[in-house]
Order: structure tokens, then C-alpha cells, then sequence
């Protein structure tokens, strides 16, 4: 059963393939995924897969989280999360926590936490058009107008506004794998991925688009 | 080359490692100011033939995999540069025509130059060359 995996982002280079094309590429260390338990429909109400991933000091580790890790013969992880299983199916013993679940050529969607870009106006956060720079205008980069008269007399709901930008859940879908290195514990994912170096990402199977692979 | 605490693969030598094997091993050294032969492969529909283009190099930049040098030719009076990327395995085979002397990094002058002077770039001399 391929369910997906925790990783890390290291960073990017480039792949040249057979023609010569170059591929800019993600290096993503997925290495030692750990099963810590399954969630069972009867049991839990839904079925799921808590993995862990990223060792941790024992000493970090409340007592009760500890007591967790143990009943699965874990060591002490840094990140938690679940995989969601459908009703319904079982895993049959048969699950792969390793890079080699993914072949190259697959699509997958990558989750990661993007990088915070603090408070922003509204021509970097929402693509705005702005003002114009001269011919007389005094504003520039301001939003303008948030709403119209007396119908509806509020500002539409998701009007675009000056704000905290970045720092937010991202999930990009439909990237394709270059490259999986189980000797190494890594996958290079063609094109960008959310946050900074040495953060964590969930790469899963792509949700909305089957492999291309023959 | 980034290293993260507690990682338990080698972070930090991950991408070293996956760009080394990228690198060509058989890379003749060249320099700013040499004059160089670049042999690059084109596919032509089905066909792969070896191309040719021959300048000077002006500027190298990058390191590593993703080092690339700009080639400037003059061709039917008019100036062309061709950026390479160092490593491509489009490029079959660099060879070194003539060495160059020059003073500077970068050879953006020589776009300001017109006729004789544009390709004009001293010969290394013997004694300079050890």
C-alpha cells in the first residue's frame, strides 16, 4: 500500500537526462519513516496511518507522547502526522515506508509550510495592479476601493487586504518525480517546493492525476 | 551546502553528491581570453550531428554543476555570444585553440570594439604559461 511519505526539504539543483535537457529538482530526505500506530474504523472511528519521522531527543519528549513511541518500538520522533486510509480498505500487513514506494515518472502532490514573507501590501500578497508611479498620482501601491454604496453596504467577503503573507499550509499538486535514491534515502521531485531548506513536507501519491507511466 | 541537525542521511553532502555525478570527469581547463571550439550535439528530427562554434570566451560563472562561460564570435560582421552550460551532455567536446592573456574576469569590452580590435586578445606567451 503506498500512502505516502515525511520528508524533509534540502534544497534544489538540477538533473541533466539522456538528451540533455536540464530539470530543476527538489532533494527530498525521506528516510526512516516510522509506523506508530493504526487507526481502525472499530476502534477509532476512521481508518489512518500515524507515521513519525525526524529523531528526537528522549529528553524532549513529554512522558505520555513517550509512552506512545514505546508501545510502537519507536524511537522518540520529531513530527507526527496521519495518512488517511479509505473506509473500508485494509493494509494487509503490506505497507511501504520507504522511498522506493515512489517511482520515477509518478505524480505527487507536496504539502509543506511556505516561508513567512511578514506583513505585505496588497500588490505582492494579491497580484494587484496598483497606482500609477507618476503622471501626477500620489498613491502607488495602495488597494483603492474595498466595496460599492449602499447595496450591500459591506465589503464582499475574501476582499483582498494588506496582511500577514506566507508562513501558511501550501499544497502543490501534480509534481513529477525525477528521480528516487533508496541508497541515499531521497527523492528529487521535478520543480519547487513549499518552505525553507530543512523543512518538512508530506509528499503523498498526486490526488488528482494518475501516473503516466506505461 | 545546507546540514540539518539530526538528519540521518548526510545532508549536507546529498546534493555534493547527487551533482558530482553530473560532472564531467574529462573537461579540458580553459580560461577567460582563450579562444575555444566548442563541438555540440544537435538532434535533427532523428538525426545527430556535431555542431560547431568557435570564439572567444568572455566570461565564466558558477560553480560546480552549474557552471556556464559565454562564447563571443564575430560572425559576418556581425557579434554573436553563446552561453553553455559547463556541463551539459550536449556539449561533446571543448577544445582549447588559443590561450588568451587578459586582466580582467569578464570581457565586456570587447562588445564595445568594432572591426580588427573586436576579437583582439593577446596571445599568453611562453614564459607565462608555466
Amino acid at each position: 500500500m503506498k500512502i505516502g511519505l515525511l520528508g524533509r526539504k534540502i534544497g534544489m539543483t538540477r538533473v541533466y537526462d539522456a538528451s540533455g535537457k536540464a530539470t530543476p529538482v527538489t532533494v527530498i530526505e525521506a528516510g526512516d519513516n516510522t509506523l506508530l500506530q493504526l487507526k481502525t474504523y472499530e476502534k477509532d472511528g476512521y481508518n489512518a496511518v500515524q507515521v513519525g519521522f525526524d529523531r528526537q531527543k528522549e529528553s524532549r519528549v513529554s512522558k505520555p507522547l513517550l509512552g506512545h513511541f514505546k508501545k510502537s518500538h519507536s524511537e522518540p520522533k520529531k513530527l507526527i502526522k496521519e495518512f488517511r486510509l479509505p473506509d473500508g480498505a485494509s493494509l494487509n500487513g503490506e505497507l511501504d515506508l520507504s522511498v522506493s514506494q515512489f517511482e520515477a515518472g509518478q505524480f505527487v502532490d507536496v504539502i509543506g509550510r511556505s516561508k513567512g514573507k511578514g506583513f505585505q501590501g496588497v500588490v505582492k500578497k494579491h497580484g494587484f495592479a496598483g497606482q500609477p508611479a507618476a503622471h501626477g498620482s500620489k498613491t502607488h501601491r495602495r488597494n483603492g476601493a474595498v466595496g460599492n454604496r449602499s447595496t450591500p453596504g459591506r465589503v464582499w467577503k475574501n476582499m483582498g487586504m494588506p496582511g500577514h503573507m506566507g508562513d501558511e499550509r501550501v499544497t502543490v499538486q501534480n509534481l513529477r518525480i525525477a528521480q528516487v535514491r533508496p541508497e541515499d534515502k531521497v527523492i528529487l521531485i521535478c520543480g519547487a517546493v513549499p518552505g525553507a531548506n530543512g523543512s518538512y513536507v508530506v509528499v503523498r501519491p498526486a490526488k488528482k492525476r494518475q501516473s503516466l507511466m506505461e | 551546502m545546507p546540514s540539518f541537525k539530526g538528519s540521518e542521511v548526510m545532508t549536507m553532502n546529498i546534493i555534493y553528491k547527487i551533482e558530482k555525478e553530473q560532472l564531467k570527469a574529462n573537461l579540458a581547463p580553459f580560461k577567460v581570453g582563450d579562444t575555444v571550439k566548442v563541438h555540440t550535439r544537435v538532434v535533427e528530427g532523428d538525426k545527430e550531428r556535431i555542431q560547431l562554434f568557435t570564439g572567444i570566451v568572455i566570461a565564466r560563472r558558477g560553480n560546480g554543476l552549474n557552471a556556464d562561460f559565454t562564447v563571443r564570435r564575430i560572425s559576418y560582421g556581425e557579434g554573436v555570444e553563446r552561453v553553455f552550460p559547463l556541463n551539459s551532455p550536449r556539449i561533446a567536446k571543448i577544445e582549447v585553440e588559443r590561450r588568451g592573456e587578459v586582466r580582467r574576469a569578464k570581457l565586456n569590452y570587447l562588445r564595445d570594439r568594432k572591426g580588427k580590435q573586436a576579437m583582439a586578445v593577446k596571445e599568453k606567451s611562453q614564459a607565462a604559461k608555466s
